[in-house]
């Protein structure tokens, strides 16, 4: 924290690891990391002022490529570990990955409580939709229709749509990204670190292995066509009638983020008081 | 259930045991807790245990009552006085509140008939106006007179009791007024009573200004304990019966510069004080049985990735939902074997109220010494109750955790070092950066499925814990260390078992008792130490199925033909009880010219 590191000398590299990734040749994931580094080297704030933290998936192996303090923890916890490690020292940078069955399926009740609690951190989600570590099931966000071993003929839900959650349960800011559009997506993620409170970018990132049509989804992204809005309203009708492949922010909130620690206004000794007869 | 023998109990030991009743919403907790307040200003010690219904609000309530001149941490077998306001639902309290011949059963005059289940034990029945008295007496509350009454009956001078009101009154002058006169009526009431009664407790000197003397729960006391280890980040989900503990610890913290977040499942709970511990800030949460069970996958992560965390277990009936308000000590096995993997980690039990605050500090310490989970069992029993205590030594230092320097150089966060603890980096520190994992990993810190990389973590996680010296607090060894009989127990049943090993030596039984304090790691080789020259041992614990017994018998060679002595909850192990048991269980093994 007192190492001033000028950041004028950061570059991607120095958030880089020297670990080669277990991904798939072609994964999505490799463009996400590039983006994080970029992102992280435009804020400026060297790697042990920021911890990446993750559950369990693919995407979540990213912490350890990075230079940064990294945990990684178990399946679907990541947004708990994170809010803990926020809430405990705030003066970090806290950014939470992973991907769509362990942020929207194990994980989903601590993605809707840590949009509602507004800590001061960044999620990004990489999202396949599909479970790509146990080697291809449905996850919330696959299509009801998607063919699969555990799911033959598809699960017949309907998709879960995290922008749509997110906003509802009081994230921030709410962007979607695209990881065959690697500087596009840096940007957002340095938008979403920057700004204050919960910050959640959806990042599509393509599963070559068993989602391979996903090649695809670089020719129907687009930019989002209108500016971004602070009106939840606004957004909510955007994001719930878009094509799910509008890219940009969606909604850039003002909500303050949760409350710092207060600084000390008492000594144990004066607390204990209370106990004497 | 017929009332065990009374054996002849040491004169200094004399206590008084009262039971302040009725249905919800007469005050008979504001009565009790005033009650002890009193006796502690009084100079005396005393024990109150709360007990209701499962009712949210207006079931019936009854204020366990145990004062004495010297510190009581357990029930008595029988009460003395049970004074009930109302009669509604009283009868549901029938096992709990078990009186005698000697004992006096009050009711109100123009509450009706006290119910069969009291009147049988042969108790001296007294009908008393304390609604009227109440009334008369300006509009003073009843339960005012109630206090004023069992204060008088159980010997708390008026004065004390009058200056426990007066500190806890935040109304109006004048209802204050009505309210000391309901209650010297009260006392009025009790010097009326003629013929047979309970002797009152002979004066005691009156505590001296400056705190020489605490009075709180077994939950607060967990709260404060951990405090004092250093604890400045909770995360929790309420639950019956930890959520006081959490309650106490939420404000304290602030006005530390901590903080407390509530989290919306223990599963976020557990993962948060990981993630706070990660970032150095030594976490806690509190739960109870369910909490606890849907925590473990967490508790394993700290234990794989080496991140202390402590999780205190209020323990309460199970399994499942159980018996949310009422105690039991059945988590015990779930808590030394239920992770997944080989997972060591350390567990401790504090054995009454005061030491809820030792051993919660002391676990904090090892916790973050050890960089290892720390489970703490706790009960409902001990964490709900509230007992007078002598003001604890002062705060130990808090214990400092190994971490990595700036830029140290070659830095591993799991190195294999001779004791098992490796410098932990804390996020901040320039130089030292790494990724802490749960799964299994590297010196360096990088996920390994290889035999060689496991087989070392494994035993640099194990190893740190078996070669710490906890020194002599990981057990309580009491009683006669000539005995060759032991009793074996731990937690809030060694407040009982300690009183009947003192009853069963004055009776002509000695016996030495042994309170384990840290469960795990369990040193066999400490056991047999402990039991040096001990033939038979007896376990004691309150749960179905005998686990200390099971644990002990599976880690340890225990001498003869241990013998198991255990009850569910939520009915406490009662020191009467638990000598006429251990006494009888030593003339079975008796030998001759060992015992008389």
């Amino acid at each position: 924290m007192n190492d001033m590191t000028d950041a004028t000398r950061l570059s991607a590299a120095d958030f880089k690891s020297d670990y080669k990734p277990i991904w798939c040749p072609g994964c999505g994931d490799y463009t996400v990391l590039g983006s994080l580094t970029k992102a992280l080297a435009q804020l400026g704030r060297p790697p042990h002022e920021v911890a990446v933290v993750s559950g369990i998936g693919c995407s979540s192996r990213i912490p350890a490529y990075t230079t940064c303090y990294g945990f990684h923890g178990v399946h679907g916890r990541a947004l708990a570990a994170g809010t803990g490690l926020k809430a405990a020292r705030p003066e970090l940078t806290v950014v939470v990955t992973g991907g769509d069955g362990d942020g929207y399926s194990i994980g989903g009740n601590h993605f809707m409580h840590a949009c509602r609690r507004n800590l001061d951190l960044t999620y990004l989600v990489m999202d396949n939709h599909v479970y790509g570590m146990t080697k291809g099931q449905a996850s919330p966000t696959t299509e009801p229709d998607w063919d699969n071993k555990l799911s033959p003929g598809g699960t017949g839900l309907r998709s879960f749509h995290p922008l749509v959650i997110a906003l509802a349960a009081g994230a921030n800011f709410v962007a979607r990204a695209f990881s065959g559009d690697p500087n596009g997506t840096a940007d957002l993620v340095a938008q979403a670190i920057r700004h204050p409170g919960f910050s959640f970018v959806e990042i599509l990132s393509p599963c070559v292995t068993f989602r391979p049509e996903q090649r695809g989804w670089k020719d129907v992204v687009h930019r989002a066509a209108v500016p971004e809005t602070d009106d939840p309203a606004r957004a909510a009708r955007r994001i719930m009638t878009d094509d799910g492949f509008n890219l940009g922010v969606l909604y850039a909130g003002k909500r303050a983020p949760y409350a710092r620690t207060p600084a000390a206004s008492a000594s144990l000794a004066q607390i204990e008081q209370a106990f004497a007869v | 259930m017929p009332l065990p023998p009374d054996p002849a109990r040491p004169g200094a030991a004399r206590s008084f045991s009262l039971a302040i009743a009725g249905s919800g919403g007469a005050g008979v907790m504001t009565a009790g807790t005033l009650l002890l307040d009193a006796a502690a200003r009084a100079g005396l010690y005393g024990l109150m245990v709360r007990t209701s219904g499962p009712q949210i609000r207006g079931g019936e309530a009854a204020a366990l009552l145990r004062l004495g001149p010297r510190a009581l941490a357990t029930l008595d077998d029988r009460f003395d006085v049970l004074l009930a306001i109302d009669w509604l639902n009283l009868n549901r309290f029938g096992d709990e509140i078990p009186i005698g011949p000697g004992s006096l059963l009050i009711g109100d005059a123009d509450a009706g008939e006290a119910p069969e289940v009291f009147v049988r034990q042969g108790a001296r029945l007294l009908a008393l106006p304390l609604k009227k008295t109440a009334k008369a007496a300006g509009g003073g509350w009843v339960n005012m007179v109630a206090l004023g009454l069992a204060g008088a009956l159980a010997g708390v001078p008026v004065a004390a009791l009058e200056a426990a009101l007066r500190a806890s009154w935040k109304r109006s002058a004048e209802a204050l007024a009505a309210n000391l006169a309901a209650l010297q009526q009260g006392v009025a009431l009790a010097q009326g009573i003629a013929g047979e009664r309970p002797p009152p407790l002979a004066a005691a000197t009156p505590a001296a200004a400056g705190g020489a003397r605490w009075l709180l729960s077994g939950n607060e006391a967990a709260g404060c304990g951990a405090l004092r280890g250093g604890v400045r980040f909770v995360a929790a989900y309420p639950i019956t019966p930890a959520t006081e503990l959490l309650e106490w610890m939420a404000p304290a913290l602030t006005r530390l510069g901590g903080s407390l977040l509530q989290a919306e499942d223990e599963l976020a709970s557990v993962n948060m004080i990981i993630g706070a511990s990660y970032g150095g800030v030594p976490s806690l949460t509190a739960t109870a049985g369910p909490g606890l069970a849907l925590m473990t996958e967490g508790i394993g992560l700290a234990v794989a990735a080496e991140v202390p965390i402590v999780v205190v277990d209020v323990m309460r009936g199970g399994p499942s939902t159980g018996i949310p308000a009422k105690s039991e000590q059945s988590d015990l096995s779930f808590a030394v074997d239920g992770l997944h993997g080989d997972a060591p980690r350390l567990v401790l039990a504090p054995n009454g109220i005061a030491d809820c605050l030792a051993t919660t500090e002391w676990a904090v310490q090892l916790a973050e010494a050890l960089q290892s989970p720390a489970l703490l069992l706790s009960d409902q029993f001990m964490g709900q109750s509230r007992a007078v205590i002598d003001r604890p030594a002062q705060a130990a230092v808090p214990a400092q955790r190994l971490v990595a320097e700036a830029h140290a150089v070659d830095y591993l966060r799991y190195a294999d070092t001779p004791s098992g603890v490796s410098p932990m980096a804390i996020p901040g520190t320039p130089g030292v950066t790494y990724t802490a994992d749960g799964l299994e990993h590297t010196e360096r810190g990088i996920p390994s499925s290889q035999a060689r990389d496991h087989a070392r973590q494994l035993d640099k996680r194990q190893r740190k814990l078996l070669l710490h010296d906890y020194g002599p607090r990981w057990a309580d060894i009491e009683g006669d260390a000539e005995a060759e009989l032991a009793i074996v127990t731990f937690g809030s049943t060694t407040a009982a078992a300690r009183e009947a090993v003192e009853r069963a030596a004055a009776a002509g039984t000695p016996l030495r008792l042994l309170s384990i304090r840290l469960l795990a790691p369990l040193k066999p080789e400490l056991v047999a130490q402990a039991l040096a020259g001990v033939r038979q041992v007896l376990v004691v614990e309150q749960n179905h199925g005998g686990q200390l017994l099971r644990y002990l018998r599976s880690r340890c060679d225990l001498p003869g033909r241990p013998a198991g002595l255990h009850r569910a909850g939520p009915l406490p192990l009662r020191p009467g009880e638990l000598c006429s048991a251990f006494v009888d269980w030593a003339a079975a093994h008796a030998e001759s010219g060992v015992l008389a």
